[in-house]
């Protein structure tokens, strides 16, 4: 495939450009999915095409395409050039990278099983003998299940050198039970909401996960929400489970630490950020507790932001987010690390796809387990008087990441260190900030789960990404509870 | 042979061509091909920097095998005769280990499947002008809107995009259909040190938008919040501007489905035929108004109906694909849901979601008022320029939470007083169709949460803001 990119390499340097890259990139991904006992869909999809990215005139062009005919490819990279060049009309100042070392490098998703040479007809008997627990359970309405596995194999050349081929594998799997009765519909999920888990693994993750060990309980309580209290309104001591506080990082975390948001690239769209150049190893972000990285390398586990290379070449980092509650670091690219005093990108550039222009993505953005024994029982064991919620049903947040709002699937009232009672429509809501200074407990390793966020949304035209958030139950105080349902 | 590369479109026969090679590959029982793709275009800019500008060229062949009551489906963006046989061998491999489903019904033949109840035809919705636009002339285009935001002292962030799509289905009983249209988009964000407005607008035809108004508006609502004022949360008279109404109405209609009803995860469960909504709503499915966009047939090839969904705040229909009816009207609901028929509303098929009206109009009051018309009747509200995040809190109430953006603003005796800092909201739909006093005069909009429709701006009493943000 390089001699492919070479083309356009060549062509644009020819046409003028001072800096070009060329990402081929080959997507193989199945999906499966049950619903009420029957198949809801079986679906194979490739998609095989390359992007040209050239600097000239000082200013950005991209182009695409499907067709990878030396003469289709050489018009693709001169139609980015021509794109620069229109660009660098409405501009400002010029592009600077950071510089960044040429590198040639081999990388794949270490895993056990190739999920898309796994059989078929076992995985759909798998899924439907999931549903047909969920569907014994009476008062069950509804019962989905969902199989997704992808292959995502990318040759990197740039003009400066580099020329990077790696492989990336996911797989994803998850299933939820509705229930409707009267005036309500409820629904819980497992091993979490929409969707389920997805790693960069192989298919061994289904196997890890005891889907059809759970499947009876998670009907069960879909089931049982329909007859549970109303959780209460009020201001309270609030627990979250490992899923639901990694949405929390994803939303309150590693949105606003996008440095193109904080620099107003994302402003007509997915926002800006209140975390200012001027906060940065300033503002209290947290408590003590709180420790956040952003850790794209393989050490870090196989989260949805596991790579070697980001889709500009640069090597995959760790970079601390928030140390000790100090606000530390943000995401950068080659473009953007100098507005923050940085000599080299954080490693943070990544694409949907061979037609999208990397942007700056979340990678894993995980909060640190605590360092002293915790588990989640002894959590709650510890607690006098809260409420515990498990599994994401909504989630909202401003555009500048201050003011959010979720909703999860269940809710448990804990009182003198015990579950006492279900609670139905559990939310709770807050200031990012204030929200983060009032976590006083974290539960330690043995606890601590990377979560997979296949489906964050951002650019334009909208880019859809996995993104990976390590958590483990955590405890909040003093949060306001209820306030979905106030006036309502 | 650089402007002949990019300027390639597939074209019916083309197609055709493609399907004819699937179909001789496949020993499938039945064969269906969605052929789809074509060019786009997006210049981005941000600090009055044009700072991404991007195209892309892609086609899509997507085939769909059946054998004795078991399919699937499989895509490829390669039409050479051994990508094609590739993706056939796929579809027929998932299709086979399957278990048959005595639900799946044979492909629909020509003409089959939906009567035609459009009272006019689709208007062609393909502007040689808009497919022709160039980087430079986008690029022009984003230069007038920063012309604006320097002439204001403002930044300015935003798109510009054109593009050209062609979308066929073709299947083994001979139905074969194929649409093209162009599309163009303006969005502009103006931002002041504490304030922004916001403004986008989109048409086929790329002579109907103008940049430099959207931006003038924009700039406007920008320097016109300055300095927000924090007013409590709480029941306020809203007055939402037509991009506004349609993000946030925009998350029932997937519940208008027949199936969503079968599988008891809609709002509308135990309530079509009942009264939801208040006299004055009533809102279309209809592919050929002409402010309407999209391809004329659904995911099977059926072509779309013009169906009333909400007649006087009564919910009157629901839109079906093939099997949904069939399933319907066996069904326990079958006297509670009104007509049951295929209206060409279905999603291509295998899906588990079945169908739903993508092409909303919305009906306008007997007198219609301007957004300053409702400002000057309102005694105490606020004005909402946009909403953002919207997010389902409760699936049978309805109840939806978002924020406000980029312009909102106090109302008071008539008037705009203030900037106000963003609320939070959270808000049954069912309420808020019931509680809506004035309406203007329906125009396409677009945001961000919901796809484009025909909507009116509103002004709705006992809006339930429940927090406030800090800015």
């Amino acid at each position: 495939m390089k001699h492919i990119a070479d083309w356009a390499l060549n062509v644009a340097a020819l046409r003028g450009a001072s800096y070009a890259d060329a990402r081929l990139a080959d997507d193989r991904s199945r999906g499966l999915a049950t619903k009420n006992g029957k198949i809801g869909h079986a679906a194979d999809s490739e998609s095989l095409g390359i992007g040209v990215r050239v600097i000239a005139d000082g200013a950005w062009g991209y182009a695409a395409s499907d067709d990878l005919s030396r003469s289709a490819v050489e018009a693709t990279a001169a139609l980015a050039v021509e794109i620069a060049r229109a660009s660098s009309r409405v501009k400002q100042s010029e592009v600077r990278l950071a510089p960044e070392k040429a590198v040639s490098a081999e990388w794949t998703t270490p895993f056990q099983i190739d999920p898309l040479t796994t059989s078929v007809e076992q995985n759909l008997d798998l899924l439907l003998k999931i549903d047909s627990e969920l569907c014994a359970v009476k008062g069950v309405t509804l019962a989905e299940t969902n199989m997704n596995f992808r292959r995502e194999e990318q040759w990197f050349v740039s003009s400066e050198g580099s020329n990077i081929h790696q492989t990336k594998y996911t797989t994803g799997v998850g299933y939820a039970a509705h229930a409707f009765a009267g005036s309500d519909i409820q629904k819980r999920s497992y091993p979490n909401s929409f969707g389920g888990q997805w790693q960069n693994k192989g298919y061994e993750l289904i196997g890890e996960l005891k889907l059809v060990e759970n499947a009876r309980r998670v009907g069960e309580e879909a089931v049982a929400l329909l007859k549970a209290d109303q959780c209460p309104e009020g201001v309270f001591d609030i627990l979250l489970d490992g899923s639901q506080l990694g949405l929390q990082i994803h939303e309150s975390v590693g949105h606003p630490i996008e440095l193109d948001r904080v620099l107003g690239m994302e402003a007509n769209f997915a926002g800006t950020s209140f975390l200012t150049l001027d906060k940065l190893r300033k503002l209290r972000y947290g408590s003590d507790l709180v420790n956040v990285v952003a850790d794209a390398r393989q050490e870090h586990g196989p989260g949805l932001g596991t790579f070697a290379f980001d889709e500009e070449g640069v090597p995959a980092q760790c970079t601390p987010i928030i140390t000790k509650g100090l606000f530390t670091g943000y995401l950068t690219s080659r473009e953007t690390a100098h507005a923050i005093g940085a000599n080299r990108s954080g490693g943070t550039l990544r694409a949907e796809g061979w037609n999208r222009l990397p942007i700056i993505r979340m990678t894993n953005i995980s909060i640190l387990p605590g360092e002293k024994p915790l588990t989640r029982e002894q959590l709650i064991a510890s607690t006098e008087k809260g409420i515990y919620m498990e599994t994401n049903r909504s989630w909202s947040i401003d555009d500048k990441r201050y003011n959010f709002q979720f909703g999860c699937e269940v809710g448990w009232e804990l009182k003198n260190g015990k579950r006492t009672r279900m609670l139905r429509n559990p939310s709770y809501s807050g200031i990012t900030t204030e929200f983060w200074n009032a976590m006083d407990a974290i539960c330690s390793r043995d606890e601590w789960v990377l979560w997979g966020t296949p489906h964050c949304g951002k650019g334009q035209p909208q880019q859809v990404m996995g993104t990976g958030h390590g958590a483990a139950p955590a405890r909040f105080r003093g949060v306001k509870v209820g306030s979905a349902y106030k006036g309502n | 042979m650089l402007k002949a590369l990019l300027t390639f479109m597939l074209d019916k026969n083309k197609a055709a061509d493609i399907f004819g090679k699937i179909k001789k590959y496949s020993s499938a029982d039945e064969v269906e091909a969605l052929i789809y793709g074509g060019h786009s275009a997006l210049t981005r800019f941000a600090n009055n920097t044009i700072h991404q500008n991007v195209t892309e060229a892609n086609y899509v062949v997507s085939v769909r095998t059946a054998f004795d009551g078991r399919t699937a489906r499989a895509t490829t963006n390669k039409v050479d005769d051994e990508s094609l046989k590739r993706v056939v061998a796929a579809s027929e491999t998932l299709a086979k280990v399957q278990h048959p489903d005595a639900d799946l019904l044979p492909m629909p033949e020509a003409g089959g499947g939906a009567r035609s109840t459009q009272t006019y035809p689709v208007p062609s919705r393909y502007f040689e002008a808009t497919a022709a636009i160039t980087p430079e002339q986008r690029a022009e285009a984003v230069s007038k809107i920063v012309g604006v935001a320097q002439k204001h002292k403002l930044t300015t962030a935003g798109i510009f995009s054109t593009s050209e799509s062609v979308e066929g289905i073709f299947n083994s009983r001979g139905l074969g259909d194929w649409y093209s249209q162009t599309s163009s988009e303006v969005s502009v964000t103006m931002l002041a040190a504490d304030s922004s407005g916001w403004q986008k607008a989109n048409s086929p035809n790329v002579a109907h938008l103008d940049a430099v108004t959207l931006a003038e508006i924009a700039a406007r609502k920008a320097f016109e919040s300055a300095g927000p004022h924090e007013i409590p949360a709480g029941k306020y008279t809203v007055i939402l501007e037509p991009a506004a109404v349609l993000d946030i109405v925009g998350f029932m209609f997937f519940d208008f489905g027949g199936l969503a009803i079968l599988d008891q995860r809609s709002f509308l469960n135990n309530r079509v035929g009942t009264k939801l909504f208040g006299e004055n709503i009533n809102i279309w499915d209809d592919v050929a108004h002409p402010l309407q966009s999209g391809a004329p047939f659904d995911g099977e090839g059926v072509r779309r109906q013009r169906v009333q969904l909400v007649e006087n705040g009564v919910v009157k229909r629901l839109v079906y694909a093939r099997a949904t009816a069939e399933k319907m009207r066996k069904s326990e609901y079958k006297e509670k849901v009104g007509r049951i028929e295929p209206t060409g509303h279905g999603f291509s098929i295998p899906n588990e979601m079945g169908e739903a009206p993508m092409n909303i109009v919305f009906g306008g009051a007997r007198e219609p008022k301007t957004v300053e018309q409702m400002i000057g009747s309102t005694e105490r509200g606020i004005l909402v320029t946009r909403l953002w995040y919207i997010r389902e809190v409760d699936p049978y109430e309805k109840i939806l939470t978002g924020m406000t953006r980029d312009g909102t603003f106090f109302v008071q005796d008539g008037k705009i007083r203030h900037g106000v800092r963003n609320f939070r909201f959270n808000q049954s739909l069912i309420h808020m169709l019931s509680s809506v006093e004035e309406m203007g005069t329906p125009m396409r909009a677009s945001g961000e949460e919901s796809f484009d429709m025909v909507v009116p701006a509103m002004k709705v009493g006992e809006f339930n803001f429940t927090e406030v943000t800090k800015f």
